[in-house]
């Protein structure tokens, strides 16, 4: 018999402690099936953040370097510049890299650092138990936004990832989702091609993952899934916000 | 050669290839100094931060890469790096972290002070850790600490603090570099990628509190490690004194001078200068007390160090304090009237 799927071997054969339908499982595969099909395991360091994927490096079989909150731009910048030659990726949530982690991404960013970032949006913070992200949407319900996040008070929902592509050092930057089997397929090759550029001294890649989070969303995973399509989208839309290479 | 370039250059000729910093006066020489130079040498780094707390995490970022890296502040920068400082501690990464300390509290002023030896010796962020500290208090000392505070940092992994003020970071005296020692820091510390071994990680998190306590133990025993190996003083006209000083830094230069005018009058003064505010020595004032019975602190602040000493003496003497805060430079003639004062008490 042929196998023709199996475990990617940058992931360890250890059973994820996510939740059911969080979006969280599925990106870690697909960053470890995109480090596996480049070769680069062996000098890929990956540096996982404060939130639900802290513990990151009890799946991924390469060098990890745990970030304080937010600063996982900084440690890659520290990281990447004392061994230009290694593949950087920092792996970060939306509170962690759009809020607290602000300054450190955008500068990071600006500088053109060669590094990856990996940007899961699922409008909440995870970990904590539901509280507002700065990418909440407007009119949804957190534990600290319990009639629904009103402009006025909370603010508006952050574009990050349209921020980040203002800046010369940014080369691509792309918002994928990973709640379809058509939407992981594309958030795989925006993951690739951002290791790429890094390969390529390209400068800054960020690739944003739309996330399910149907815990804190108190959806069933199905429909954690749809809501991605048919509310979380409509404010952060799909698709390639920069890619200099593209444009030639 | 000023203060803070001192610094720079020793810590490039002791290996020193990464640098972040973030201007704030009085250390900005000291960035210019590593922003003019690091690029001179094979490897060097030199990154102008977005902020303290950038700097500090680039820093603990290029240590696990296995640099020897610096960043440097004065005070109120420093409050903002405590959270990598701890996390340096956490992980058991080498780092050196220079406070060219001002006046404060809050942004304070750009004068000399020695208002944070309560943040330096206790730790400094949040946690159960300890930063070896070490006190400067000439030039040539910068020098010379600037280099052993790498190879310290290498040592016990763990981060390392030169603590000065603003009058030893701007002022210029004679000074001679020596050959630093070769670097001793084993590749299993350092993550470059699994290549062909095994994956391995560094981190700070531990959620199961068995787990948590075993770490706070480990980092417990390196700190008595550390307290039983690394004290460093100096004494200075000890044999006949009736009353001690204790002083570190600029306010033990000022405490020179003012023994000196003190001893002309007659009056048997002498000085203890611990060199490691942590480990802080101690044992050698008890072991003073068992001669002399007054001690007299002197520190440009309010009152810190004093409670180090007291713990020290547990009573065995008396202890008073002079202090001035907030950026004052006290002069030696003022302390030699203060210590005759308390010859007459």
């Amino acid at each position: 018999m042929k196998k023709v799927f199996s475990r990617p071997r940058t992931l360890k054969d250890v059973p994820f402690h996510y939740c059911s339908g969080c979006g969280h499982s599925i990106t870690h595969r697909l960053i470890a099936e995109a480090i596996d099909e480049l070769g680069i395991a062996d000098r890929t360091i990956g540096i996982p953040p404060a939130g639900c994927a802290v513990i990151a490096y009890n799946y991924f079989d390469i060098d990890m370097l745990e970030a304080p909150h937010g600063r996982g731009c900084a440690v890659a910048t520290g990281m990447k510049r004392v061994l230009p030659d290694r593949i950087i990726f920092s792996y970060q949530g939306d509170g962690d890299l759009a809020a607290i982690g602000t300054a450190e991404t955008f500068h990071a960013a600006n500088r053109g650092e060669n590094i990856t970032v990996l940007f899961i949006n699922n409008a909440v913070y995870g970990m904590t138990g539901g509280q507002m992200a700065p990418t909440t949407l407007l009119g949804q319900t957190s534990t600290t936004t319990p009639p629904g996040r009103t402009a006025v008070l909370d603010g508006h929902p952050v574009h990050f990832s349209e921020v980040l592509a203002t800046l010369a050092g940014a080369v691509y930057v792309e918002r994928c989702a990973v709640n379809s089997p058509a939407n992981i397929a594309r958030a795989k090759r925006a993951i690739r091609k951002a290791f790429q550029y890094q390969m390529q001294d390209r400068g800054f890649s960020l690739v944003e993952i739309l996330s399910q989070c149907p815990t804190n969303w108190k959806m069933r995973p199905t429909d954690a899934c749809r809501w991605v399509d048919e509310v979380m989208t409509k404010e952060f839309p799909l698709g390639v916000i920069k890619d200099l290479q593209a444009k030639g | 050669m000023q203060g803070n370039r001192v610094i720079g250059e020793a810590a490039i000729r002791a290996g020193c290839r990464f640098y972040a910093g973030y201007p704030i006066t009085p250390q900005n020489e000291l960035t210019e100094y590593m922003a003019e130079h690091m690029r001179r040498v094979k490897g060097g780094v030199f990154i102008q931060a977005e902020s303290e707390l950038a700097a500090i995490n680039m820093v603990l970022g290029a240590s696990a890469a296995g640099a020897r890296a610096m960043t440097s502040s004065s005070s109120p920068g420093i409050s903002l790096k405590q959270e990598g400082i701890s996390s340096l501690a956490a992980d058991e990464l080498p780092a050196v972290i220079v406070n060219i300390m001002r006046g404060g509290p809050g942004l304070g002023n750009i004068l000399p002070s020695q208002g944070d030896y309560f943040q330096a010796t206790r730790g400094g962020g949040h946690g159960d850790y300890r930063t070896i500290v070490l006190a400067p208090a000439s030039v040539q000392e910068l020098a010379d600490l600037t280099m052993d505070a790498f190879d310290l940092a290498d040592r016990y992994r763990n981060p390392v603090l030169l603590l000065a003020d603003g009058m030893m970071g701007q002022m210029m005296e004679p000074v001679e570099f020596r050959t630093p020692s070769p670097r001793q820091y084993r590749e299993e510390y350092i993550l470059r990628g699994k290549g062909t071994g095994k994956s391995r990680f560094i981190r700070a998190l531990i959620l199961d509190a068995i787990r948590m306590e075993e770490h706070n133990w480990k980092l417990y025993r390196k700190y008595q490690v550390i307290a039983e190996e690394e004290v460093r003083f100096e004494t200075f006209w000890t044999d006949d004194a009736e009353i001690l000083i204790v002083a570190y830094g600029t306010a033990a230069r000022i405490a020179k001078g003012a023994i000196k005018r003190s001893r002309e009058m007659g009056i048997a003064v002498g000085l203890i200068r611990p060199i490691t505010l942590w480990p802080f020595p101690g044992e050698v004032i008890r072991r003073f007390a068992e001669e002399v019975g007054s001690f007299l602190v002197f520190e440009m602040n309010t009152g810190q160090m004093l409670e180090d000493v007291k713990l020290a003496l547990e009573g065995r003497a008396r202890v008073d304090f002079y202090g001035r805060p907030g950026g004052v430079i006290p002069t030696p003639a003022e302390l030699a009237k203060v210590i005759a004062y308390q010859v007459k008490r």
